[in-house]
C-alpha cells in the first residue's frame, strides 16, 4: 500500500524559526535529529534572511527527498511567515499541482510544532477551540492537492511552562524516535495519517527494526 | 670623515631630514628638497660630499631600480598591453624627434655629426625618478597626462639599451674603443645584443612565474617578516646584478620582474617591503645629483650653460606638445606631459660616462652636458609648480568651453546629473526598469567613454538653467543629483528647486554634513553615499561574529531605521543651536545602542512576538 521506499527514506527537514538564537525547544529538537542518517536540515531563515527564496533550489531539494517535515513554532495557530512564503513560491502550478504537477506525488509530509499552551487547550471544549491537526487544515489541503501523504503533526505542547532541562528531554527523545523511524521506513504511514498527533508511544505506529527488514522481502 | 660609511650615512640622512620637510612645507615637493640638500652638501657650499659623490651615485641608482620594480608591480600585463600604443608611438617618437632636434642644435653649435647625435640621444631621455616621484606625490600618475608620461619614460628606459650598444659604433673613427665588458655594457653586434635582451627578459619571466612564487610561499610560511624583506631585496639586487652582467639596464630587468609578479598574491607584501628602501635610496640618489652639480664649471661659462638648459627644456617641451596633439591628448594632459618630461634623465649620466669611455665624447662636451642635465633636473619641480599654478588655471577656462551638447527632442522621465560611480548605478537601475533617462555629466572624458559603451549621456553643466530646460526639466518626473562636487550639487539643487518647484529631487550626499545641507535646501530624499554599504558591512560583520543571518538582517534593519529617523530630527537642529544639536546627536547614539542590544524590544522588529517573555511571566504568575 505504501510506496516502496526500499526500507530507507530521505527526509528534508524545513526549519522555520525567525529567532532560533532565542529558541529553547526548537533548537533542542533540531539538535536531536540533525545528525540522523538520511536527514537533511534546511534552515529557511538562515538561508533566506530577507525572504528571497530560491525557488529552483527548493524544488531540487524536494525532488531529492522522500519526506518533508516542516519544523517550526506554532504562531497564531499557524507557522511562521517564511513557510507561507515558501509555499506560495515553491509549490508552483504545473510542478506541484495542476496539469502535469506531480513532482511531489507520493511523498510524505507532516508538521513538527511547538505550542505555548497545554495539550488540553487544543480541544473543542478547550481554550483554543480546535485541535492542532484541525488548525493545520491548510497544510492538509495543500498536501492533498499535491498528492502527498499527510501525517498527523508532531506537537510539543506547553513549552512556555518548561523550566528544567528534563522538561525538554522527553519531547526531544520522542521526536528523534519518530524521525528515525521515518528515515528507516519503519513508520506505519496509515496509522500515522489517521491519528490526531504523532506519538511514538501510540500503538503500532513504529514497527520494530527486524519487522521492517522482513517487510522489505515482499 | 670621508670614507667613513656611518658618517656619510649620517650626513645624507640628516640633510634629507632637514631639507625635505621644509621643501614640502613650502609646497616644493620632496624631490626639490633632496636636490637642494645635495647642493648644500656638495663642494660648492659645504663641501661635505666630495669626489665620493660619484660612488654614492652608483649605489643610489638602486633607488631607481627599486622604483621600476615597484612600478612593474603596479602594472598588470593587461594594462601594459593597453599602453602599447603610447609606449611605442608616443615614447618612440619622443626619443627620435627630440634626439634629432637636439642633435641639430648641437651640430649648429659646431659639434661633429657623431658627437651631436650622441648628445641628442643622451639628452632626449628624461628622469624617471624625478617624474614618477613628483607625479605620484601630486596624484597625477593615473591621469591621462600621467599615463602618457609613464609610457614615454618606459620607452626611454628600454631605449637606453640600444643606445649603449650604438655609442661605440658612433666612435668608429676612434680606433679600438675601450669597452669594459664587466661594467655598464659590452657591445656585441646588434642581433646578438637583441638575443641577450630577449633571453634575459624571457629568463626573468619564466623564473618569476615558476620559481619565485613557490619560493615566496615557502618564505611567507616561515612568518618571519624580515626574511621576506630580505628575499625581496635579494630578488631586486640579484636581478640588477644579472642585468649588469649581461650589459642590460638593471631598471628594465627589475621592471620586468615586477610585471611578472604583479599578478601574484605577494604583490602587496613585496610592495610594502621594498617601498621604504626605494624612498630612501631615491632620496640619496637625488642628493647625489644635487651634490654632483659642477658649480665651478657653470660659473666659468654661466651664459652658455643657462642657454643650453633653456634650449633643452624648450625643445623637449615643443616636441612633447606636438606629439601630444598628434596623439589626441587633451590640452591639460598635453601641457602636463610637456612640463613633466622637459628635463634630462639620470641615464644621461650613465650614457655620458660610457660615451667618454668609448671615445664618442671629449671632456669639453661631457662636462657641460652633465651640468645641463643636473640643472634641468633641479628645475623640474619648479616647472611642475609652474604647471599647477599658472598653466592649469589658464587652461581651466578653455577646457570648460567645450560647447555643451545639444539635447534635441529628448524627454527623459528622469534627469540624472552626474554619471560617475554613483549615478551610473542609479541610472542603470532606472533604465533597466523601463524609465527613459537623460544624463548630464561635466567630465568630457567620462561622457566619451559612456557613449562608447552605448549610453546616452550629454556633456554639460547641470546647474545652468538653459541646459535644464533643454534636458526637459519642465516635463520630467524626477531629478536625480549624483555629482561628486558638493558645491556643484547644491548649485544644481537650488536652480532646480527655484525654477521647477514641483519636480521631485533625489540627491546623493557624501556624508552627514552634506545630508543636512541638502535636506535644508528642500530635497525630499537624500541618500548618504556610503551609509547603505556600511550597514551591509556591519551586517556581514555580525554574521562573521556568529550571529544568525536573519538576526543580523533584523539588527541591520533596526539600525538603519533608527539612524534614518534620528538624522531627520537632527536636520532641524543643524546649523542652529550647537549645544542642542550635540545633545540630540548623543541621545541618538545612545538610542541605537539600547535598540540593538534588545533593551527596547518594541522597536526591534517582532522579536517579542517570536519569543513572548511577557506571556511566559503571565503563565508563571498563574503557577
Amino acid at each position: 500500500m505504501s510506496p516502496n521506499f526500499g526500507g530507507k527514506m530521505k527526509v528534508l527537514l524545513l526549519v522555520a524559526h525567525p529567532a532560533l538564537e532565542r529558541s529553547r525547544m526548537n533548537r533542542r529538537l533540531l539538535d536531536a535529529v540533525s545528525a540522523l542518517k538520511g536527514v537533511t536540515c534546511h534552515d529557511l531563515y538562515e538561508q533566506y534572511p530577507d525572504l528571497g527564496i530560491d525557488v529552483k533550489r527548493e524544488q531540487e531539494l524536494l525532488l531529492a527527498h522522500d519526506a518533508v517535515v516542516f519544523q517550526s513554532p506554532f504562531y497564531w495557530y499557524s507557522t511562521p511567515a517564511i513557510l507561507k512564503e515558501w509555499q506560495d513560491l515553491v509549490l508552483t502550478h504545473g510542478w506541484a499541482y495542476g496539469a502535469g504537477g506531480t513532482a511531489l506525488a507520493g511523498k510524505v509530509t507532516f508538521n513538527a510544532l511547538t505550542t505555548g499552551g497545554p495539550a488540553a487547550s487544543y480541544t473543542a471544549s478547550g481554550h483554543n477551540r480546535f485541535s492542532v491537526r484541525a488548525l493545520l487544515a491548510p497544510y492538509e489541503a495543500t498536501a492533498h492537492l499535491c498528492g502527498m501523504r499527510f501525517l498527523a503533526p508532531f506537537v510539543v505542547h506547553g513549552v512556555l511552562r518548561f523550566r528544567r532541562d528534563e522538561d525538554y528531554d522527553g519531547p526531544c527523545h520522542a521526536y528523534q524516535r519518530v524521525i528515525e523511524a521515518l528515515t528507516q521506513d519503519r513508520l506505519d504511514l496509515d496509522i500515522a495519517a489517521s491519528l490526531l498527533q504523532l506519538d511514538p508511544e501510540a500503538g503500532a505506529i513504529i514497527r520494530a527494526p527486524q519487522e521492517a527488514t522482513e517487510g522489505r522481502a515482499f | 670623515m670621508h670614507g667613513n660609511v656611518l658618517a656619510q650615512a649620517f650626513v645624507y640622512l640628516l640633510a634629507a631630514v632637514i631639507s625635505v620637510p621644509i621643501a614640502r612645507r613650502l609646497g616644493l615637493g620632496s624631490v626639490l628638497g633632496y636636490l637642494l640638500a645635495g647642493v648644500g652638501l656638495g663642494p660648492a657650499v659645504m663641501g661635505l660630499v666630495g669626489q665620493e659623490g660619484q660612488d654614492v651615485m652608483h649605489f643610489a641608482e638602486f633607488g631607481v631600480v627599486m622604483m621600476l620594480f615597484l612600478v612593474g608591480l603596479e602594472l598588470r600585463p593587461s594594462l601594459l598591453w593597453r599602453l602599447r600604443k603610447p609606449i611605442l608611438g608616443l615614447g618612440g617618437l619622443q626619443v627620435l624627434a627630440t634626439g634629432a632636434a637636439l642633435a641639430g642644435v648641437a651640430m649648429a653649435a659646431g659639434l661633429t655629426f657623431r658627437m651631436a647625435l650622441a648628445v641628442g640621444l643622451t639628452l632626449s631621455l628624461s628622469s624617471t625618478a624625478i617624474v614618477l616621484q613628483s607625479l605620484g606625490e601630486k596624484g597625477l600618475l593615473k591621469s591621462e597626462g600621467g599615463q602618457g608620461a609613464f609610457s614615454v619614460l618606459l620607452f626611454q628606459d628600454i631605449a637606453v639599451i640600444p643606445m649603449l650598444a650604438a655609442f661605440p659604433l658612433l666612435a668608429a673613427a676612434v680606433p679600438g674603443p675601450v669597452v669594459d665588458a664587466a661594467a655598464r655594457g659590452a657591445s656585441p653586434p646588434g642581433w646578438q645584443k637583441a638575443l641577450v635582451v630577449l633571453g634575459a627578459v624571457v629568463g626573468i619571466v619564466v623564473a618569476g612565474r615558476f620559481l619565485m612564487r613557490p619560493v615566496f610561499r615557502f618564505l611567507a610560511e616561515t612568518r618571519l617578516r624580515e626574511i621576506f624583506t630580505a628575499a625581496a631585496l635579494t630578488l631586486v639586487i640579484g636581478i640588477a646584478l644579472l642585468m649588469q652582467a649581461v650589459g642590460l639596464s638593471p631598471a628594465l630587468g627589475t621592471f620586468v620582474a615586477g610585471v611578472v609578479l604583479a599578478e601574484s598574491e605577494y604583490r602587496h607584501q613585496l610592495e610594502s617591503d621594498i617601498e621604504p628602501f626605494k624612498g630612501l635610496l631615491l632620496g640619496v640618489f637625488f642628493i647625489a645629483v644635487g651634490a654632483s652639480i659642477d658649480f665651478p664649471l657653470i660659473a666659468s661659462m654661466p651664459v652658455t650653460i643657462a642657454g643650453m638648459v633653456v634650449v633643452l627644456v624648450v625643445v623637449k617641451m615643443l616636441v612633447l606638445l606636438a606629439l601630444a596633439v598628434l596623439f589626441g591628448l587633451d590640452r591639460r594632459s598635453a601641457f602636463l606631459l610637456a612640463f613633466a618630461l622637459a628635463q634630462g634623465g639620470e641615464f644621461a649620466f650613465v650614457l655620458v660616462s660610457f660615451a667618454l669611455q668609448s671615445g664618442v665624447f671629449t671632456g669639453e662636451v661631457a662636462g657641460p652636458v652633465v651640468a645641463v642635465v643636473a640643472l634641468s633636473m633641479l628645475i623640474t619641480p619648479l616647472l611642475l609648480m609652474l604647471f599647477e599654478r599658472v598653466v592649469i588655471p589658464r587652461l581651466a577656462v578653455p577646457v570648460t568651453k567645450r560647447p555643451h551638447d545639444a539635447i534635441e527632442g529628448h524627454d527623459g522621465a528622469v534627469i540624472i546629473a552626474g554619471f560617475g560611480r554613483f549615478g551610473q548605478i542609479t541610472g542603470r537601475m532606472l533604465r533597466a526598469s523601463g524609465f527613459s533617462t537623460t544624463v548630464l555629466d561635466e567630465d568630457p572624458a567620462m561622457v566619451d567613454v559612456l557613449r562608447r559603451v552605448g549610453l546616452e549621456v550629454y556633456y554639460g553643466d547641470a546647474s545652468r538653467l538653459d541646459l535644464l530646460h533643454a534636458a526637459g526639466c519642465a516635463r520630467a518626473r524626477l531629478f536625480v543629483v549624483a555629482v561628486d562636487d558638493h558645491d556643484k550639487a547644491m548649485e544644481i539643487i537650488h536652480t532646480v528647486r527655484h525654477n521647477f518647484p514641483n519636480l521631485p529631487l533625489v540627491a546623493r550626499a557624501r556624508g552627514r554634513t552634506q545630508f543636512y545641507g541638502m535636506r535644508q535646501a528642500g530635497v525630499t530624499t537624500v541618500v548618504r553615499e556610503t551609509f547603505a554599504s556600511a550597514v551591509d558591512a556591519g551586517e556581514a560583520a555580525l554574521k562573521a561574529l556568529g550571529f544568525r543571518a536573519h538576526q543580523a538582517k533584523r539588527l541591520a534593519r533596526a539600525f538603519r531605521q533608527q539612524d534614518e529617523g534620528a538624522i531627520e530630527k537632527l536636520v532641524a537642529l543643524w546649523g542652529k543651536d550647537e549645544k542642542l544639536y550635540f545633545a540630540a546627536a548623543r541621545e541618538a547614539l545612545a538610542e541605537s545602542e539600547r535598540l540593538l542590544r534588545g533593551e527596547d524590544t518594541t522597536v526591534l522588529h517582532a522579536a517579542a512576538g517570536w519569543d513572548n517573555e511577557a506571556l511566559r511571566a503571565d503563565l508563571e504568575s498563574r503557577g
